[in-house]
């Protein structure tokens, strides 16, 4: 036994979950898996320290952190496994981890507090992961055109706005199908840009 | 408050008896794990090879209580038999961090226990037909 060839049979996908605290992350993702919690035990940063108050317990140097996860089962042997980004800013450090070989991200955004979405969205830009944008439609919340949003957020014109209902079911498949389809964009031009090159 | 009794019960594992239906609660969450979750991997903090959060992680040992290792590999082994469970999975089945599940694991790689099956980067993904699949997949749930 030992690290098999990428050529198994067994092939798992991860796509992200990111957006502001209290956005709806829990609930997308609960809404189209089964979720689990899923604890890391992490150092405690520098950064961290700042804000966690370790007033009498100077010695504690790692903290318990806690992320949504769920699995969805395409087929025996093709997964799809979803993760929620924690909220806090505090744990930044483990969104690169996160990020690495994900196919893609749902940035979730409350047109209420659109800034909360902010740092997500310049996270993926940054190391370009494909990612959609998902509006979760609160109630009492004003209703934008999803060409509103994306200027408001100054978004490249190819990265898609879709509105959602993260409680529904039905509403978070068409947001991770508008993911994968805009993924495989992505990445089909990416391949072609590299043999042209 | 029943405890249970120290006296060496036959029969049983450890010649303990077997837990009660519901748990006695002499301590509470304040007090933190009871034991460090790191003690599990003798203060290992990092497993010998990198494993990534949706890295496939299967076995077809039968009987994982025979092999020289401790009972939350066993419990790793046993999840993972003929079943492939992503690092994430197993940590959340276990309820054990992630950190300490991927020291568990490289111990069972070194000892050839489990196989592992790296993930595809998605620039490698064999062509659009997975991505095809999954968007029909997500469709058909």
């Amino acid at each position: 036994m030992g690290f098999a060839p990428s050529d198994s049979t067994d092939l798992a996908l991860k796509i992200l979950v990111a957006g502001g605290f209290g956005v709806g992350k829990t609930t997308l993702v609960g809404a189209v898996s089964e979720i689990k919690p899923l604890r890391t035990e992490e150092q405690l940063t520098a950064a961290g320290a700042q804000v966690d108050d370790l007033g009498g317990v100077e010695r504690k140097t790692t903290t318990t952190v806690a992320m949504d996860f769920g699995r969805i089962t395409i087929r025996e042997g093709l997964s799809v496994y979803l993760f929620g980004t924690p909220g806090q800013d505090r744990f930044w450090f483990l969104w690169d981890e996160l990020a690495q070989g994900a196919l893609g991200a749902v940035v979730l955004a409350d047109t209420r507090r659109l800034t909360d979405c902010f740092p997500a969205v310049d996270f993926f830009e940054h190391r370009g992961i494909p990612f959609v944008v998902a509006v979760n439609r609160f109630e009492g919340s004003r209703s934008f055109r999803p060409a509103d949003v994306s200027r408001a957020l100054d978004l490249d014109q190819a990265t898609p706005v879709v509105l959602c209902d993260a409680r529904e079911r039905a509403s978070g498949k068409d947001v991770l199908i508008s993911l994968v389809e805009h993924a495989g964009k992505v990445h089909a031009a990416r391949v072609l840009a590299q043999a042209r090159s | 408050m029943a405890y249970p009794p120290r006296e060496y019960l036959p029969g049983t594992p450890f010649g303990y008896p077997p837990p009660p239906d519901r748990p006695v609660q002499w301590y509470d969450e304040d007090a933190g794990p009871m034991v460090r979750p790191y003690a599990l991997t003798k203060g290992r903090t990092r497993p010998g090879q990198p494993f990534d959060l949706i890295a496939l992680v299967v076995t077809d040992i039968p009987d994982p209580t025979v092999l020289p290792v401790g009972p939350e590999q066993v419990a790793i082994l046993e999840i993972c038999r003929g079943n492939a469970l992503s690092v994430a999975e197993i940590a959340a089945d276990l309820d054990l961090p992630l950190g300490v599940v991927r020291v568990l694991l490289g111990d069972l790689l070194d000892g050839e226990h489990i196989r592992v099956s790296r993930p595809v980067p998605p620039a490698l993904l064999p062509h659009e037909h997975i991505l095809q699949e999954v968007i029909h997949g997500l469709r058909a749930l």
